[in-house]
């Protein structure tokens, strides 16, 4: 039955993220932007607030903690913590991408956690804050090329090198690293390990200064003889050529659509604000009539919308495949591809729309054009996921579509 | 107002209080950050188990008295659906794509294919059992997957079928039951095949709420005046349903039969869509009993304002899933080239600016479908419609053209000479902007 509405069962959810959005977030969206590196405390309570929702609620997860892999559906089609979790985000980045980023335990290396882990290591990581570290210096979107070793030293590994650009990376309780075991052996080699902050060996050596998503901290990491225990490495240590990136790989299907779903919200709260402003100048937005009788402003909203309502339909396929055991791959890049760079372009927009308005720190249309653009670079640029769709519709390998 | 809105809105004050301890530096000064944590968690809990207790009030409610069906995002066909899918795609990769490049030559579908689609059932599978035909119930799902399958063996055809289609649906939606009993038995039978529904004006910046044909009432008979275009199987269609202006009522649809005095068919050819066989309607002066008029007098009310208004959506949903078939098509047939054609000494689709633009089309074919596939899923949801139809077209118009023209480029000179279908597809894909009418699910 072709029905592309957000299920009943998941719109008290919806409304509630919404709320927190609404009165948690907006109201310090801009005091975070401003005061960059201070920690929001009210996201402390928001945590709380969180957990105690999913407690209270008695339904799916809003956070990136619910997305494990399905486990045995019992027939029938299933709306679950994918999609929950994309429509929850967006009402969130509705609010502010930046402090959506930095709600503790929501962080993108917990979805790291959730999509590799096996089930004693899921168990012993719960409640655990998690940013993901993949960048280096020389590897960012080429991450088969990553040079952060780790070697097996009796029951510890030992981990060496140095990470970029680590969301949430120094207010994390952990950092999901990226490492290679052999760097002769290519991207089989490279396998995810949990090292906690406080790790000897490990040190934030830098917080980035940035032009959007301030209200989240953006680490550089580094790791001289860092060592943790074996079991800290998530998944299979065996190396699998032919399995290729596989296992650590398998994370952005999951990481994917969610950011799409920020880049969903962002956008949506761009263009309800364009809308509003431009509401009071006598535009109003009707859905009939020939687009080129319509005044310029309103045919571009209009356009806008339905870029918008494409990109947000194509996160909810990518979440609704991963719901129900269906690989996404492909789906989730275009995904992540399109809603990225619609928000961004929405952004930009919705600000020249609005001029000086628009432009003017008096509104937040400025700031969600800043923060707009990280959406389209993150978990793998535009390019990259270019890169990913065509080979997947040429069939192609990565040795042949470089 | 919405049973849930108000429990959020209730949980909104809750939360707002909450923010603001959080903020409140006394809070901080005071140490005390882990109870007023735990006051947020309990407050939060509590919020949520009785917002969570007062929906399943509200919805046990409301859902009561409606159908269980749809109530999850669901992006699967029924069985049904996906038999009639495999049948439809065998069609158009064997009979259609071979049989397009002829149609479009000579401006005109084939009688051969037009048998053989009338021998797959789509008209009797359309109509309702309780009218007389197939269906156990129609599904405006349904019919977009026949026309997405459909133009992805050509667009043209597609619509040369089509037309009679959106005739007969026009007919199930809309009309009284004496229209119903005199025209659907000969379709349904397969006596009748050709008929056509005539919207769009042959006038720049057409809008289809604003017809320019106009229907006056003279006694018992309406007076048409006016223009047809680009009207599908125009010159073989015994019946038409022409869009009229009703003055101080509004656009209506009325059921003219081809051989009435005053109206004039003339061929149109056009950039595409040649193989629908196209033709321009002249109405001089027609005069037509009143009960003509679809759905009868009581669609001079507002029932007869609803049923153009969605005809209207219908229309756009079904030119989206042209878009879409034909895209695939362009897709499917794009991607073997690229990986076939040397250049510099390797397959072009190793380049990523050729690479790039096979994921873009894969990418903004996938948005339209998202869009086509849910403003369908709504009709027959029984959801309003007409913002989700006018997103999908607006997306489509500009989609359908960017991937037509890149399928071009992407065969370079190959793509331009008429050994390849690829300019049937640029020249087809360009028509969805301009066709906002002649066709209804």
């Amino acid at each position: 039955m072709i029905y592309l509405e957000v299920p009943k069962h998941l719109r008290l959810l919806v409304d509630q993220a919404h709320q927190v959005a609404k009165h948690v977030f907006r109201p310090i969206s801009r005091k975070y932007d401003r005061a960059e590196h201070d920690y929001p405390k009210e996201l402390d309570m928001l945590a709380a607030l969180m957990d105690g929702l999913s407690a209270g609620g008695g339904q799916q997860d809003a956070g990136v903690g619910g997305l494990r892999p399905d486990e045995g559906s019992t027939g029938g089609v299933r709306n679950g913590a994918n999609m929950s979790t994309c429509l929850g985000l967006t009402e969130l980045c509705w609010g502010d991408v930046g402090l959506a980023l930095s709600i503790p335990r929501q962080g993108l290396g917990n979805a790291a956690i959730t999509a590799v882990a096996d089930p004693e290591q899921r168990k012993r990581f719960e409640g655990v804050w998690a940013a993901m570290a993949i960048t280096e210096p020389g590897a960012g979107s080429d991450s088969a090329n990553i040079q952060t070793t780790a070697r097996l030293d009796g029951d510890e590994w030992v981990l060496n090198g140095e990470k970029i650009y680590v969301t949430a990376g120094s207010r994390a309780d952990s950092v999901v690293v990226w490492a290679t075991l052999d760097r002769n052996l290519g991207r089989a080699a490279i396998k995810s390990f949990v090292v906690p902050h406080g790790t000897p060996g490990m040190e934030v050596v830098r917080l980035d200064k940035k032009m959007g998503i301030r209200a989240s901290d953006t680490a550089s990491i580094s790791l001289i003889d860092c060592r943790i225990p074996k079991e800290n490495l998530l998944g299979t240590a065996d190396i699998d050529t032919k399995a290729g990136f596989g296992g650590v790989m398998q994370t952005f299907d999951n990481t994917r659509p969610i950011v799409a779903a920020m880049a969903v919200g962002l956008a949506r709260a761009a263009l309800e604000q364009a809308r509003t402003l431009l509401g009071r100048e006598g535009i109003k937005v009707r859905y009939h009539g020939p687009l080129f009788t319509k005044s310029a402003a309103e045919a571009e909203l209009i356009r806008m919308e339905a870029e918008w309502e494409a990109s947000r339909l194509l996160m909810l396929k990518a979440a609704w495949l991963a719901d129900n055991g269906i690989p996404n791959s492909t789906e989730a890049s275009m995904s992540k591809a399109k809603a990225a760079r619609v928000a961004n372009q929405i952004t930009l927009r919705c600000v020249e729309l609005c001029g000086g308005l628009g432009y003017s720190e008096v509104e937040l249309l400025e700031k969600w054009a800043r923060d707009s653009k990280i959406l389209d670079i993150f978990e793998g640029t535009q390019q990259i996921q270019l890169l990913i769709i065509a080979r997947r519709l040429l069939g192609k390998r990565s040795s042949e579509l470089r | 107002m919405d049973g849930e809105k108000i429990i959020s809105e209730v949980m909104g004050g809750g939360l707002r209080v909450l923010n603001r301890i959080a903020d409140s530096p006394l809070v901080e000064r005071l140490g005390l950050e882990d109870r007023a944590q735990k006051l947020v968690y309990e407050g939060a809990k509590r919020a949520a188990e009785t917002a969570a207790k007062a929906a399943k009030r509200f919805r046990t409610k409301r859902t009561s008295d409606r159908p269980r069906s749809a109530t999850k995002f669901d992006l699967s066909l029924s069985e049904e659906q996906q038999l009639m899918r495999d049948t439809l795609r065998r069609f158009a990769d064997d009979v259609m794509q071979p049989a397009a490049r002829e149609a479009d030559d000579r401006s005109a579908p084939t009688d051969d294919f037009l048998d053989a689609f009338s021998d797959l059932g789509a008209i009797p599978m359309a109509v309702p059992e309780a009218l007389g035909g197939a269906a156990e119930k129609v599904s405006a799902v349904s019919q977009m997957l026949i026309a997405e399958d459909l133009a992805r063996g050509d667009m043209g055809l597609a619509y040369a079928v089509l037309s009679p289609l959106s005739f007969v649906n026009a007919l199930v939606h809309w009309g009284d039951d004496d229209q119903r009993a005199s025209l659907l038995p000969s379709f349904v039978e397969g006596e009748t095949t050709a008929a056509a529904v005539a919207v769009v004006e042959p006038q720049p910046l057409f809008d289809p709420s604003a017809l320019r044909t106009t229907a006056t009432k003279h006694g018992s008979h309406y007076v048409l005046r006016g223009e047809k275009s680009l009207v599908a199987v125009a010159d073989r269609a015994q019946w038409l349903l022409v869009a009229a202006e009703v003055p101080k009522i509004g656009p209506r649809f009325f059921v003219v039969e081809r051989d009435a005095a005053g109206v004039e068919v003339i061929d149109e050819p056009a950039m595409g869509l040649r193989s629908a066989g196209l033709g321009r309607v002249t109405l001089d002066k027609v005069r037509v009993t009143d009960d003509t008029l679809l759905g009868g007098e009581a669609a001079l009310g507002v029932a007869g304002k609803a049923a153009y208004d969605d005809a209207v959506d219908r229309a756009r949903v079904a030119w989206g899933a042209m878009a879409v078939g034909t895209s695939q098509a362009l897709l499917d047939y794009a991607i073997p080239y690229c990986n076939d054609r040397i250049a510099f000494g390797e397959p072009i689709s190793h380049r990523q600016a050729v690479a790039f633009m096979i994921a873009d089309i894969g990418i903004e074919l996938e948005s339209m479908r998202m869009l086509v596939y849910r403003a369908a899923g709504r009709l027959d949801a029984g959801l309003p419609c007409q913002r989700e139809a006018y997103l999908a077209r607006t997306l489509c118009s500009e989609k359908a053209m960017q991937i037509g023209t890149n399928g071009v480029q992407l065969l370079g000179g190959a793509g331009f000479i008429k050994d390849h279908p690829m300019e049937i597809w640029y020249r087809q894909l360009r028509s969805i902007a301009v066709m906002d009418g002649n066709l209804l699910l």
